[in-house]
């Protein structure tokens, strides 16, 4: 499913709303999440999980294809972590 | 770190006044949304958001793990897991890079 389907989706359950105001919504969301996230936020949402920000050291790295060192630079990377309701659905029916 | 938790509850407040439903149909479309997200997932198939991430069922098979207080055994049951994967974008905003490829 990509966004345009979930906006399908949504707007054909409220058939009331406009389908711009359909994006809208789910756009307010997820550029909600990221916002948190870029200031260093956690986005908790019961049932179905939580998004937080990690912090990665800089280090020595390689080029592999050329085995010169490189450096990389210290960085903030997103981590998600499954919500134990989304977990446990997911296993509730064999795959 | 701010340290600062956004809730379900801080997502309807901002669906609320950046599109001016009220605030019990708000929270009832966010639930909306992370219900057919959920839903989707159960089915196995992914769920891809252009510039912000991509969520996907992978199975992981049975194996022997280990208490590694105990040292003890324990089998652990082959299980489906919930992996996402940010794009581009998101991993760019979160260091303060404008802009980056679609993802």
């Amino acid at each position: 499913m990509i966004k345009s389907e979930l906006i399908q989706k949504i707007a054909e359950k409220n058939p009331h709303l406009y389908h711009r105001d359909v994006e809208r919504i789910i756009n307010t969301i997820f550029d909600q999440i990221i916002n948190a996230m870029r200031g260093g936020d956690r986005v908790e949402l019961r049932g179905f999980g939580a998004f937080s920000v990690k912090s990665r050291q800089g280090r020595q790295g390689r080029n592999p294809r050329t085995g010169e060192p490189v450096t990389v630079e210290a960085k903030h990377v997103p981590f998600f972590k499954t919500g134990k309701e989304l977990r446990e659905q997911l296993n509730r029916t064999e795959p | 770190m701010a340290g600062k938790t956004l809730t379900r509850a801080d997502l309807s407040e901002a669906v609320h006044r950046n599109v001016g439903l009220s605030r019990t149909e708000s929270a009832d479309l966010v639930k909306s949304v992370l219900d057919i997200i959920t839903d989707t997932l159960i089915t196995g198939e992914t769920v891809k958001l252009s510039s912000f991430g991509t969520f996907m069922v992978r199975s992981k098979t049975g194996r022997i793990g280990r208490n590694p207080k105990t040292g003890e055994e324990v089998p652990i049951t082959p299980r489906r897991v919930l992996v996402f994967r940010p794009s581009q974008v998101m991993k760019n905003q979160i260091n303060g890079v404008e802009g980056g490829s679609e993802d």
